[in-house]
């Protein structure tokens, strides 16, 4: 799931980078604010933890292992803006100690894993009600964290011009769908060991606002609308917007413009494209936060 | 293992190992951005990118051959996607995307393998990433590898209590004992951190991380910066050009 | 002669209200080294945790003729050096200098100063060579004595060591020996290690259940309380 360089188009990069260093900005204001610099100890060694966590693999049949990727558990244990700094950390070093991920691509895997996953694997635990449904919300949120990661990495990959038969996708969906069950399931079990081991490590839900759960529904239609953007061969979207009709018309709306991916001014030039990718990224993810305080809205009212 | 033999090569003494880590990132993103934006490799392009790379290998009296077999760590990545680029019928795309990543993770080892890792923080705060997150690295990787110690030594315990060979009704266990040992280490880790808070009380700790080093741009600095881009990005305008 | 460190009457209760600290005197005097032993729990590192404010009790606390509160905590940390047990807590820097010029740092020294007296702290315990390596690279004794320097940057006047021979080898054990007569400062020492003490205190005090129970020199102490690892009969006549 870490993207390596020169697998990415310009205006793929600079549009993520553009948005993670305004998201992890952001993120690291919040975070000082909510912790001072006393915590950063306490934030530094979680990310260790989640590194050592990362080295245990768990057999998931078909030769394939899997890992804990731990955007969750981080954020139902830290609060969503310090994970946010955490995993945006974990991965700087990855990239840069370890080269597992580019530097350029950086700007795309903080998107991916360490934002969007990361705030739309939290949105069930801030959405979550009583004891039984924070359980399913843990498992579900693990699911959807690596499910949206990992569709936003393929998408870009997509859109990036390079070549994704349908095989190779459905069988990263298949991939990232038993990886994400083991991130649901693994970080429930871990968050269950704590109720014990250390009572009170993680936050009630209680704290987190309104615009965590608007930024975590728009990473989801991000994420969503990317990956329906950027399949070649959408049978069920195309069904579904036949049956609807409307769908087609909105369709055509929001893909001509981004899959020319110029802008009028300046056609040809690679920082034409990623002036249209940063464009194309700020326009779903408007309409995502706005559909999400929609929906948050009318849950508290 | 990988980042010892890394962290072994940014203490040599090579030249570029004394320069600012600003200028030798500025120059990395520079040749990340020239690969990256190459459509396709001929291969004259291809001979004239690897130029830098081999500078820098002289400069900081790095191992061709351990630089080059660390920077095949893309592959597994990489060479699933640039296979279904020949299976969809463009090999020369895929082949391009493998070098581009290969050439890639090597300029990025190159540089890491010539600045140590608390010297790279330092330049990464200078071309500005934010305070808190280059505190939080800083203190992530001191532990990290502290950390993984102690996950060994539980991984160890566990195996030689048996983990790992179980049939169906023993894996439900073995799932709650991940759980359980991943747990452990979370609460040692809280504890840890704790200490570590003590630790900096009681030196006399108040609110502010302070830091030792200000770095200064020298005259060989300058000459690394501007060299590198200028030299980089005409080579690139070169290409561009002949394509 | 004046002291020190002076605690009269210190209690202490943990969150859960049990009782760690139930009434403690002590005094320490310019050039002395206590020896602190006791069972575990016992209350000997919570007591040594008090004098320099990491906790707070009840009861009269004097370091350097200053109370403990929170107007005094950065004098007293300057004057008090803690030597913890674990190094790896102790190190937190990126590198060895780093760490080491913390303290003068936070003291308000500019990076020159600072960094000046770090290494004069790191010759001191040997260790000057090692200034710009990381502390993974160091061996546990080595890590010990980067630990000490890291303390002793600050010029204290008072040192407290929680179980410093923990990880040590025996060649580890009498270089620490060695280094530690030879500072000025008064020092307070918790070990299980009876040999280590005998060697270096000039007396010691023995906890149990939150309070000084007896003092004494080492030896004494060792036979009232039978406070030695028993020896097998055919070992027997050593101690």
């Amino acid at each position: 799931m870490h993207i390596p360089d020169g697998l990415l188009s310009p205006g793929i990069w600079v549009g993520t980078w553009a948005a993670s260093a305004a998201a992890v900005g952001l993120a690291a204001r919040r975070a000082q604010r909510e912790l001072d610099e006393s915590r950063v100890p306490l934030l530094g060694v979680m990310g260790a933890f989640v590194f050592a966590a990362q080295m245990v693999n768990f057999p998931l049949g078909f030769g394939s292992s899997g890992h804990l990727v731990g955007s969750v558990l981080l954020a139902v244990t830290l609060g969503p803006a310090p994970a946010i700094v955490v995993m945006t950390a974990i991965l700087l070093v990855q990239a840069l100690v370890f080269q597992d991920g580019g530097v350029l691509a950086l700007g795309a895997n903080v998107f991916n894993m360490a934002v969007a996953g990361l705030l739309a694997g939290y949105l069930p635990w801030a959405l979550a009600g009583g004891a039984r449904l924070r359980s399913i919300a843990l498992v579900v949120g693990g699911f959807v964290s690596v499910m949206v990661s990992g569709g936003l990495a393929v998408a870009e990959l997509a859109l990036s011009g390079v070549a994704i038969p349908p095989l190779l996708a459905w069988s990263a969906a298949g991939l990232f769908a038993l990886n994400g069950l083991l991130e649901g399931l693994l970080t429930l079990a871990v968050v269950r060991a704590l109720a014990v081991v250390q009572p009170g490590a993680v936050r009630t839900a209680a704290t987190a606002g309104r615009t965590m759960v608007a930024l975590g529904g728009a990473a989801l239609v991000l994420a969503t609308g990317l990956v329906a953007i950027a399949s070649e061969a959408p049978d069920v979207f195309d069904s579904l917007a036949e049956r609807t009709g409307i769908a087609d018309r909105a369709r055509a709306l929001i893909l001509t413009p981004l899959a020319e991916y110029r802008l009028a001014w300046a056609p040809d030039s690679w920082w034409g494209q990623a002036a249209a990718g940063l464009s194309g990224l700020i326009v779903m993810y408007a309409v995502g936060v706005a559909l999400a305080r929609i929906f948050a809205k009318r849950r508290s009212a | 293992m990988h980042h010892l033999v890394v962290d072994e090569w940014s203490r040599r003494p090579g030249w570029l190992q004394q320069r600012d880590p600003r200028a030798k990132l500025v120059v990395l993103l520079t040749y990340l951005v020239c690969v990256s934006t190459m459509r396709e490799l001929t291969p004259p392009a291809l001979v004239a990118l690897t130029v830098p790379l081999a500078a820098g290998l002289v400069l900081g009296k790095l191992p061709v051959s351990g630089v080059a077999a660390r920077a095949m760590l893309v592959l597994p990545f990489a060479g699933p996607v640039a296979l279904a680029a020949w299976l969809g019928g463009q090999p020369a795309q895929g082949l391009s995307l493998l070098v581009r990543a290969f050439l890639s993770a090597a300029a990025v080892l190159v540089v890491a393998g010539a600045t140590p890792m608390p010297l790279l923080l330092r330049g990464l705060e200078g071309l500005g990433a934010p305070s808190f997150l280059v505190l939080v690295v800083q203190f992530l990787h001191r532990y990290l590898f502290v950390l993984s110690e102690q996950a060994q030594h539980m991984r160890l315990a566990a195996l030689s209590r048996g983990a790992g060979h179980g049939r169906a009704r023993r894996r439900r266990a073995l799932w709650r004992a991940a759980g359980g040992a991943l747990a452990v280490l979370f609460a040692r880790s809280h504890a840890r951190a704790a200490a570590i808070h003590r630790a900096m009380l009681a030196r006399g700790y108040r609110s502010a991380i302070p830091s030792l080093a200000h770095m200064k741009m020298g005259v060989p600095d300058w000459w690394l910066a501007a060299a590198g881009v200028i030299l980089i990005a005409g080579l690139r305008t070169v290409l561009a050009l002949g394509s | 002669m004046e002291s020190l460190i002076r605690v009269r009457n210190l209690r202490f209760r943990y969150e859960d209200g049990t009782s760690a600290l139930d009434g403690v005197n002590f005094d320490l005097y310019p050039g002395e080294t206590v020896a602190l032993l006791g069972p575990n729990g016992s209350g000997k590192t919570t007591f040594m945790l008090h004098l320099n404010g990491l906790l707070r009790g009840e009861g009269e606390v004097m370091v350097c003729g200053l109370p403990v509160d929170k107007a005094n905590l950065e004098e007293i940390r300057r004057r008090v050096g803690l030597l913890f047990q674990d190094p790896d807590e102790q190190l937190f820097m990126p590198t060895v200098l780093e760490d080491v010029a913390f303290g003068p740092l936070c003291q308000g020294w500019n990076p020159a100063d600072a960094q000046a007296r770090a290494l004069r702290a790191l010759s001191q315990v040997g260790m000057e060579g090692a200034a710009g390596k990381a502390p993974y690279h160091l061996s546990a004794g080595e890590k010990r004595r980067v630990a000490l320097a890291a303390v002793l940057a600050t010029e204290p006047e008072v040192l407290l060591l929680d179980e410093p021979t923990t990880y040590l080898d025996p060649p580890g054990q009498s270089e620490l020996l060695r280094l530690l007569e030879g500072l000025p400062q008064a020092k307070i020492l918790v070990t299980h290690d009876t040999w280590f003490a005998e060697a270096i205190a000039t007396r010691a005090a023995f906890f149990q259940r939150g309070r000084i129970v007896a003092e004494g020199s080492v030896a004494e102490l060792r036979h009232r309380f039978g406070w030695a690892a028993r020896l097998l009969p055919r070992a027997c006549g050593r101690d």
